[in-house]
C-alpha cells in the first residue's frame, strides 16, 4: 500500500531548511562575525558553497529532463556555459578602460586580435537587464531549436543522448576559435565589477551566495509544483510509455520540448550565477565531460526526486574539492568508480538508499 | 444513427446540391464509421496487409480473428496512425482522412486503442492514469493549469467502479495484477469517450470471472460506441460477437456470424492448416 508523494515531503522540507541555513546563516557568519570567531566562515568557503549551489541548480534542471521526462541529455552543460557566457559578457563590458590595453570600447582580447569595432552580438551587454534576458533566452532558444528538430523526428534514447553530446562538443570547438569573438581559449575573465560593486569584495561574494541559494530554493519549489501538475504527470507518463501517451491524444514532442527548454533556461541561470563567483568562463565549460558529471550528480543523488539532484550535486562536488586537493590524479577514477557503483548497486541513488533504510526501520 | 450524425439534415436539403459537409466532421449516415479500402502494408517485402478492405459500422461490436501473422495488429496500427500504409485509403466516417493525421490527432478525433501488452503508467496511481486519459484539452498550456472539476472527478470515480478497481484507486498501477492492468487500460479508453474502440486481446491474463465481466462490459457499450476486438479465445469471441471477420495473410478471408465463420471450409483449412 504505497501512496505516491507521501514521505517525499519530509525530505523535501529538510533539504529546504538546510538550503535556507546555508543561504542566510553562512553569509551572516562571514560578514558579521570577526575573523577569529569559531563561527566565522572564510570568503573561500563562501565562494565554494555558492559554486556548489549553482551546481545544485544545474543538477535540478537536469533531473527535470532526465528524471521526469526520461531524456538522458548528455550535453546539458552547454546551456549552463551559455548562461555563463552571457553573464561573462556583461562583466567584460563593466571592465571599461581598466583592461590591460585601456581601450574604452573593446575588451582586451579584441584589441589583441586587432579588431576595430565591437561585434554586433556584443551590443546590449552593457546593460544588466539585457544580459539577464540573454541568460535565459540564449539557452532557451538553442534548446527550442534543438528540441524541435530532435523531438519532432522522434529521436530518442541513446541516439538523442549522442546528439546532445555532439551539440556541446561542437560548441566547445566553436568557442575555442578566436574568430568567434568570445575570447577563444582563454574565455572571459579579469572581471572587475558587478552592478558597480567590486567583484572580489567579501560582501558581494556573500550576496552572490545568497542569490544562488534563493534562486535554487525558488527553482526547487517551482519544479516541485511543475511535476505535481497534470503536465508533470503527462511528462512522467512519457518517460515510462512514450507511445501510449501519444495514443491518449497528447503531442508528446511538445511536452518534451517545453520541459527541455525550461530546464535549459534554469541551467542558463545557474551558469550566470556561477561565473561571477569563480571569476572566469572559458570553453572548457562546454566539455562533454562536464555534462557527464552532471548526470553522475543526479544519478548519485537519486533521479526523479528533485532534491536527490541537489544532494548529489553538493556531495559529488564536495568530494571533488577534497579529493582534487589531496590527490588530484585519482579524482577521475573515483568519479568513474562512483558511477559504476551507483548504477549497479544504487539505481535510486542516495535518496533511494535512505528511503529503503527508513522503511526497514518502520517495519 | 442519431448518436453520431452531427449535422442537421435540414441544412443540407436547403443547399440543394447534395450534402455539404465541413471537412473534419464525422459523417456516419451511410452506416460505416471506419472505411478501409485496398490497404497494403509491407515490411521488407513481407506483406502484412494485402489489399485489405474492411468496413466497421457505427455502434457495432466486431471481432477480428485469424492466425498469427494475419495482420490484425498491423491493421490497428494503420487505423491509429502508427503505421502508414503503402497504398489504400482509410477514412473515419465519410469525410475524415485518417492517413493525413498523426496519432494524437486520431486519438483526439475519437479512435482509441488498447494494446496487446497492457500499457498503463506504472509510476502513476490508478486515478492518475485515468485522469491523463480523460477527454480534455490536451495541449501543453491547458494541461499545465488543468484542475479537475467535480464532474470530471465523479466521472473518473464512476469509471473506477465500472472497472472494479474501487478499492485500488490510490494504488500505483505498476503493482496491479495483469488482469487489473487490462481493466485499467479499458477504463482509460472509456475516459476518452471514444467513438471507436480498438481492443487488442483484452482478456489475456484474466481469470474466468474477469473474462465474464469483460464480455458484459463490451456488450453494454455496443450501440454507443463502435468496438473492434482482436482475440484468440474463440469462446470469448462467441460470447460477444454478432459479426466476426477472419483475416488471413493480410486480407479478409470471410465475414459473418460465428457459426457461419466456423463452418466455412476455408476458415477450417486456414486454422487447421489442411
Amino acid at each position: 500500500m504505497k501512496l505516491t508523494g507521501l514521505g517525499h515531503d519530509k525530505t523535501a522540507t529538510m533539504v529546504l531548511v538546510a538550503l535556507a541555513a546555508v543561504t542566510f546563516i553562512i553569509p551572516f557568519c562571514n560578514l558579521a562575525l570577526p575573523a577569529d570567531s569559531p563561527m566565522h566562515f572564510s570568503a573561500y568557503t563562501v565562494s565554494l558553497l555558492g559554486k556548489y549551489l549553482t551546481f545544485a541548480l544545474l543538477g535540478l534542471s537536469l533531473d527535470l529532463v532526465w528524471g521526469y521526462c526520461g531524456i538522458l541529455a548528455l550535453g546539458h552543460g552547454a546551456f549552463f556555459a551559455l548562461g555563463g557566457y552571457a553573464m561573462g559578457m556583461y562583466l567584460m563590458r563593466q571592465i571599461g578602460t581598466r583592461g590591460v590595453y585601456g581601450d574604452p570600447l573593446l575588451p582586451d582580447f579584441m584589441v589583441f586580435l586587432n579588431w576595430k569595432e565591437l561585434p554586433w552580438y556584443w551590443l546590449g551587454f552593457d546593460h544588466f537587464w539585457f544580459a539577464l534576458l540573454m541568460v535565459v533566452l540564449v539557452p532557451g532558444a538553442l534548446a527550442f531549436v534543438f528540441g524541435w528538430l530532435a523531438f519532432r523526428s522522434r529521436v530518442t534514447g541513446v541516439y538523442l543522448s549522442i546528439i546532445t553530446q555532439a551539440l556541446t562538443y561542437a560548441l566547445l570547438l566553436a568557442f575555442f576559435r578566436n574568430e568567434m569573438g568570445f575570447g577563444g581559449n582563454n574565455g572571459l575573465t579579469d572581471f572587475k565589477e558587478l552592478l558597480g560593486f567590486n567583484i572580489q569584495s567579501e560582501a558581494l561574494r556573500a550576496v552572490l551566495l545568497m542569490m544562488s541559494g534563493i534562486t535554487l530554493m525558488t527553482a526547487f519549489l517551482v519544479c516541485r509544483w511543475l511535476v505535481n501538475t497534470k503536465l508533470g504527470r503527462v511528462v512522467t507518463a512519457i518517460r515510462d510509455q512514450e507511445s501510449r501517451v501519444r495514443f491518449l491524444g497528447y503531442r508528446v514532442e511538445m511536452f518534451k520540448l517545453w520541459i527541455f527548454v525550461f530546464a535549459a533556461m534554469l541551467a542558463g541561470v545557474a551558469g550566470a550565477l556561477y561565473v561571477p563567483q569563480v571569476g572566469i568562463i572559458n570553453p572548457s565549460e562546454f566539455s562533454p565531460l562536464n555534462s557527464l558529471e552532471i548526470v553522475i550528480w543526479v544519478a548519485m543523488g537519486g533521479r526523479g526526486t528533485l532534491y536527490g539532484a541537489i544532494i548529489g550535486a553538493v556531495l559529488v562536488n564536495y568530494s571533488k574539492t577534497v579529493l582534487t586537493g589531496l590527490m588530484p590524479e585519482i579524482w577521475l577514477f573515483s568519479l568513474g568508480a562512483v558511477f559504476v557503483i551507483v548504477t549497479v548497486l544504487l539505481p535510486d541513488g542516495i535518496v533511494g538508499l535512505l528511503k529503503r533504510r527508513l522503511q526497514e526501520q518502520h517495519s | 444513427m442519431t448518436l453520431f450524425a452531427e449535422n442537421s439534415l435540414g441544412e443540407d436539403e436547403k443547399s440543394g446540391s447534395g450534402i455539404l459537409l465541413a471537412e473534419g466532421q464525422l459523417d456516419t449516415r451511410h452506416g460505416p464509421i471506419l472505411y478501409l479500402e485496398d490497404v497494403s502494408v509491407s515490411f521488407d517485402g513481407f506483406k502484412a496487409l494485402n489489399n485489405l478492405s474492411l468496413y466497421i459500422d457505427a455502434g457495432e461490436l466486431r471481432c477480428l480473428i485469424g492466425p498469427n501473422g494475419a495482420g490484425k495488429t498491423t491493421l490497428m496500427d494503420v487505423i491509429t496512425g502508427k503505421t502508414r500504409p503503402d497504398t489504400g485509403s482509410v477514412f473515419f466516417g465519410q469525410t475524415i482522412d485518417l492517413l493525413k493525421m498523426d496519432e494524437p490527432a486520431i486519438a483526439q478525433a475519437g479512435i482509441c486503442r488498447k494494446f496487446q501488452k497492457p500499457s498503463v503508467f506504472d509510476a502513476l496511481t490508478v486515478f492518475e492514469n485515468l485522469e491523463l486519459a480523460l477527454k480534455a484539452d490536451k495541449r501543453t498550456w491547458p494541461t499545465l493549469f488543468n484542475r479537475l472539476n467535480g464532474e470530471q472527478r465523479d466521472r473518473i470515480n464512476q469509471i473506477i467502479e465500472t472497472i472494479g478497481l474501487g478499492t485500488h484507486h490510490q494504488l500505483r498501477a505498476g503493482i496491479l495484477s495483469h488482469g487489473q492492468k487490462q481493466w485499467l487500460e479499458i477504463g482509460m479508453l472509456l475516459m476518452q469517450e471514444p467513438k471507436v474502440m480498438l481492443v487488442d486481446e483484452p482478456i489475456a491474463g484474466m481469470t474466468h470471472q474477469e473474462i465474464e465481466r469483460t464480455a458484459e462490459l463490451l456488450l453494454s457499450l455496443q450501440g454507443q460506441r463502435s468496438i473492434v476486438v482482436v482475440e484468440h479465445d474463440m469462446e470469448f469471441v462467441r460470447s460477444i460477437a454478432s459479426k466476426v471477420t477472419v483475416l488471413h495473410e493480410g486480407s479478409v478471408l470471410t465475414e459473418g456470424t460465428m457459426d457461419e465463420v466456423q463452418n466455412d471450409p476455408r476458415v477450417i483449412q486456414v486454422y487447421l492448416g489442411g
